[in-house]
């Protein structure tokens, strides 16, 4: 049977997620407990979560976080890590045994920082140079799997479902400003730790529900751009692609989303001039990244989160806020375990981006 | 009668009983295959003359005729076949170079016809076009992805000329000459009116025609006939031909007898006179010769329209299109080799060039293996027969397709391969007034238009199927295809899984 | 209006030769491609080389290049006249259906080539010197002439002049003993009613690069034309 990379596996899903504007901490349990009344959304064939402004201590430094399949895997891909890195603090995360959670790989994180004579030599940024190492592990190293890179951000997942994974990784021992939680129901999988979400590359993640239906599109398109999608999944797809407009083309989130969930031409017609100008530019100069199908998305950055319904909203998702917290989810029933009280619930139109960003920076 | 006479390809069965003697097959054959004997009051036949183009079939008002081909054949061979004998008979005569119209019939690979389509099932929703939104909208061109802003932060949206499509569908290249002036209308009428483009081929823009400008592809091939200033500027894109699916390496030669009244005057050469394409530009000996003329272009027309290039599918088509992309085209045409034509060496046509399909998937992926896939748009063509073979060119990579022979068959071609002729029955590749005049521009033009709406609501089906909702998203799209009974290689050029997988 | 082409690319110099309303003159012009492409009127004077693709497009007005300039010189030019004080690269001419080309010099390969003719609209090309191969190659119109003038020991015409030859005429300022022919032109003394076609383009190159017509005028010339239309009419069988 084809693992996860050699063949696309659709699947649907689960997500929640939950920012404090005024960056006030949360514990990773809120976030665990929120996906419980979801569970029928999943099948246990993977879970996971992103969480953000977790590792103040370390801030400056990228979190890699790694499955490695064998201890000498793990030895060589630290081999390549230290000729572009400065590790300065390399540990396993800690785990709790549970039934729920089985046949784990190693799983290790590094605090790191690029040299700046290997910038130099390559004449990139280090973002750029992130970015590279982790399309170069992914691809190269055979049994080892980056699936977190961003600063002082942090992804946990695994094969299992969402509310267990969160208990397997003890999400109640960390603090974040900012959460979002997948539960995943692929089709068909022989369950591999690397293919649940969120997928992320830096500090983007993503966490979607829905099967694309322009994924060979879009993948076909953004791998032009030195991305290569290992995984196929559109996860996968969708994150590079916001890398790609957001950090690489410096568009605002905004605008990216007016891209792939680029509104119909009808509706383009019906803008004000300028409107309609911006809106078909970006729609013919980047149509490659349209992305059709059902998806409900919820990006996470240092900083902020995004989420977005696909132009028809064939997903559901919705949104309510209380105090300082906003809430988003694929249910109700998420929010109302986070925050009973949550006011203002809503679902947002089809291609209508939420976007809440931290007051200040964290 | 000689050692070289060959019995009529097809035979005239006429129904004595049904026959009326109206006379019309007559009036109908400019071949002269009818012939009415006054005296004995009834036909004669002249079958060696038939085409089987099927005109005096379809306007019998009694249904008395029929064409069938003839059961006298040489003695089976299944390695020199009728038809290779036949053809060494017309040499030993003639001495002649064998001349042959439209597209390679022979029995060669149809790649589409191997190439299946998905639809969803559960894990996504189909859509249905009929009460969903559903888009067709393409636009041609350079699509930059260097985003510029102004000092107040905005977007610069000014774009580089670009071709607007409400379907992803065009008329190809066709000369007038090779085709009539009435032809002409009727493709430039419904281009206008479906919102997409015809192409002037390599005969010049008659001047009746300019109005139809903004639907227009003006082409500049190696002869240069009918390219000037004005012309250049007339059209909503500037096509440079350097090849054809049909003939590769071969320029183009309309005879002397085409070359009449307005024809001569829109290529701008004496009546009578031969028109002949060199096989190169001779301008351009070397891609970089390319980058001279495509910019020749674009000065002259002051950067405001995409200038397209047009090559037939050779061998290196992957490494000649990256050429290309890289010399300031804006487009890029490749033509396969079931491509049509109104007149090419036998031999060229049937045994030049590589399908289509192939190229296409070839060209799709080394250009997105160099990055520079959204540099240009790829324009697929030579024998796209349907809103299905349109949708696996989208999804093995094009922008869009280029179709001619389909729309001679709508405008009422019956494929009888004699162009070359000039004796269209049809009035379509003629230029002789007594047959040009059985094509009525109303009616060429209206059934244009109901062919392509009819592959447009087909395309919103197939893709709704998918649940894809706008075509750009299936672009490229090849996890939308799978091949069937196709070999390992066939597989891996075209990018596509086995059906099954 | 004196443009200085040194720092300019080539967009930029046929941008200000597009919007300028007045004559210009060039200097500093050093391979600048496509100089007044398209253009319809106006004057332009280029000091240096021109690029390649000169007056591609011409639509009217005049070039005049005080220099040599390099390839495809006036391709598929229209109307107006472009003069060159010196030689021209390949295929000048290329397509040309209009106005004149004058060339002190000599001209490279394929001049001419496939110059095509409409009633009164017949473009005219001298070439003072000699002309490389395939000159007037598929010619299908026009007058192309070629004077030989200071060319020593040099042939007046490379080889395989006009082949394919099926419209227009070549004058050469020589008998052409030893210039091979193919076989669908005829070649014969230029006749006075032969003469009186090109007279006035002798006298007029006589008058841009300061040179005596008469003198010139009194050489024999030869004259080259299609002996048909349809030079491959026999080729073809249909099938």
């Amino acid at each position: 049977m084809k693992k996860e990379g050699q063949v696309r596996i659709p699947s649907g899903c689960a997500i929640a997620a939950v920012i404090s504007r005024k960056g006030n901490k949360m514990s990773g349990e809120l976030i665990t407990n929120a996906m419980k009344p979801m569970h029928d959304r999943s099948n246990g064939l993977g879970g996971g979560f992103a969480g953000y402004g977790i590792y103040p201590e370390y801030k400056d430094f990228y979190a890699f976080h790694i499955f490695f399949n064998s201890r000498a895997t793990r030895k060589d891909c630290e081999q390549l890590l230290k000729e572009s890195f400065e590790i300065v603090q390399a540990e396993i995360i800690p785990t709790r045994k549970i039934p729920a959670i089985t046949d784990e790989p190693l799983i290790w994180r590094y605090f790191v920082s690029p040299f700046k004579s290997v910038l130099k030599s390559l004449q990139i940024d280090e973002k750029e140079l992130v970015a590279r190492t982790v399309m170069m592990i992914n691809t190269s190293v055979n049994g080892a799997y980056v699936f977190s890179s961003g600063k002082n951000m942090g992804t946990f997942k695994a094969v299992g479902f969402p509310e267990d994974v969160g208990v397997f990784y003890k999400l109640e021992k960390y603090e974040g400003y900012s959460w979002t939680a997948h539960g995943r129901y692929p089709t068909n999988t022989p369950g591999w730790w690397g293919g649940c979400h969120p997928f992320t590359l830096l500090d983007y993640s993503i966490v979607h529900n829905g099967e694309i239906s322009s994924y060979d599109a879009n993948r076909r398109a953004i791998e032009m751009f030195g991305y290569k999608c290992s995984l196929q999944t559109d996860t996968e797809v969708i994150t590079y692609i916001m890398d790609y407009l957001i950090r690489r083309q410096n568009l605002t989130y905004k605008e990216a989303a007016s891209i792939i969930a680029a509104p119909f031409w009808s509706t383009i017609s019906s803008k004000d001039e300028k409107e309609k100008q911006l809106l078909t530019y970006l729609r013919t100069m980047f149509s490659d990244f349209l992305i059709t199908g059902p998806f409900s998305i919820v990006l996470g950055f240092n900083g902020g989160l995004m989420a977005l319904n696909d132009r028809l909203k064939l997903r559901s998702m919705v949104v309510g806020e209380k105090d300082d917290k906003v809430f988003i989810a694929s249910e109700e029933a998420a929010i109302r375990t986070m925050e009973p009280d949550a006011e203002n619930i809503y679902a947002p139109s089809g291609g209508e981006p939420v976007i809440v960003k931290v007051e200040e920076d964290i | 009668m000689g050692i070289d006479y060959m019995y009529p390809e097809f035979e005239v069965v006429r129904n004595r009983e049904r026959c009326i003697n109206c006379r019309i097959c007559e009036k109908e054959c400019a071949n002269g295959v009818h012939i009415f004997n006054e005296e004995k009051n009834c036909f004669a036949v002249d079958e060696s003359k038939c085409v089987n183009c099927q005109r005096c079939v379809c306007f019998c008002p009694t249904h008395a005729l029929k064409i069938v081909k003839s059961d006298c054949r040489l003695r089976e061979n299944a390695n020199w076949h009728e038809s290779t004998v036949k053809e060494i008979f017309k040499q030993a005569r003639s001495g002649g170079v064998l001349l042959s119209s439209m597209g390679n019939p022979n029995k060669l690979p149809v790649y589409w016809d191997k190439i299946l389509i998905n639809a969803s099932q559960v894990t996504n929703p189909p859509i249905d076009p009929l009460r969903e939104p559903m888009e067709t909208r393409v636009f041609l061109g350079m699509k930059s992805h260097k985003i510029k802003r102004k000092e107040n932060g905005e977007i610069d949206c000014t774009v580089p000329p670009l071709l607007e499509l409400s379907m992803p569908v065009m008329f190809a290249a066709m000369s007038y000459g090779s085709i009539s002036y009435n032809a002409h209308e009727s493709l430039a009428r419904a281009a206008e009116k479906l919102g997409i483009y015809y192409n002037t081929g390599e005969g010049g823009l008659h001047e009746d025609f300019y109005c139809y400008g903004e639907n227009t592809i003006v082409q500049v091939a190696s002869g240069r006939f009918g390219v000037h200033n004005d012309y250049l500027k007339a059209g909503a894109a500037v096509e440079i031909k350097m090849g054809q699916g049909a003939k590769p390496g071969i320029g183009g030669h309309l005879p002397g007898t085409k070359i009449v009244g307005d024809v001569s005057k829109t290529r701008m050469i004496p009546e009578g006179s031969d028109a002949i394409s060199p096989a190169p530009h001779h301008d351009i000996y070397s891609i970089e010769d390319l980058r001279q003329l495509v910019y020749s272009i674009k000065e002259a027309t002051n950067y405001q329209k995409p200038v397209m290039v047009k090559v037939a599918a050779v061998h290196n088509i992957a490494a000649i299109a990256s050429g290309i992309a890289r010399s300031g085209a804006d487009i890029i045409v490749i033509d396969g080799f079931r491509g049509g034509t109104g007149a090419a060496p036998t031999r060229i046509r049937d045994n030049v060039g590589i399908p289509i399909e192939l190229a296409l998937a070839a060209v799709d992926q080394r250009l997105r293996d160099e990055g520079i896939r959204n540099r240009v748009s790829l324009v697929a063509s030579g024998s796209i027969r349907s809103a299905a073979d349109v949708v696996k060119a989208i999804a093995l990579g094009a922008d869009a397709c280029y179709v001619a022979t389909a729309a001679l068959i709508a405008m009422g071609c019956h494929l009888c391969r004699n162009c070359q002729s000039g004796t269209c029955n049809w009035g379509i590749a003629t230029q002789k007034p007594e047959l040009t005049k059985r094509l009525d521009p109303d009616t060429g033009s209206e059934r244009l238009i109901n062919l392509m709406t009819a592959w447009k609501n087909e395309i919103k089906e197939i893709m709704g199927g998918m649940g894809i909702n706008s075509i750009e998203a299936l672009r490229g799209n090849r996890l939308m295809l799978r091949g069937i009974g196709l070999n390992e290689n066939e597989l891996r050029i075209l990018g596509i899984a086995h059906a099954g997988e | 209006m004196i443009i200085n082409a040194e720092n300019l690319d080539y967009k930029a110099l046929n941008d200000l030769i597009r919007s300028s309303s007045e004559d210009i003159q060039i200097t500093n012009c050093c391979g600048h491609r496509f100089i007044a492409a398209g253009m319809e009127n106006k004057s332009v004077t280029i000091n240096g080389i021109p690029g390649n693709a000169l007056g591609a497009y011409l639509n009217g007005g005049s070039i005049t290049v005080n220099s040599n300039a390099q390839d495809a010189v006036g391709d598929t030019m229209n109307n107006g006249s472009i003069v060159i004080h010196g030689n021209a690269g390949d295929a000048v001419g290329y397509a040309m259906r209009g106005g004149e080309i004058f060339i002190k010099g000599n001209a490279g390969y394929r001049a001419g080539i496939h110059m095509k003719q409409y009633k009164d609209k017949v473009p005219v090309m001298v070439i003072g010197g000699y002309a490389g191969s395939f000159l007037g190659e598929y010619q299908a119109g026009g007058l192309i002439i070629v004077l030989g003038i200071n060319i020593g020991s040099k042939k007046i015409l490379g080889n395989f002049p006009c082949t394919g030859m099926h419209g227009g005429a070549v004058f050469v300022r020589s008998s052409c003993d030893g210039i091979k022919l193919p076989g669908q032109v005829t070649v014969s003394p230029a006749s006075d009613e032969d003469m009186s076609l090109i007279e006035k383009h002798i006298v007029k190159y006589c008058g841009l690069f300061g040179c005596d017509a008469d003198e010139i005028l009194k050489e024999k010339f030869t004259v080259i034309r299609p002996d048909s239309k349809n030079p491959y009419k026999q080729m073809y069988v249909a099938n």
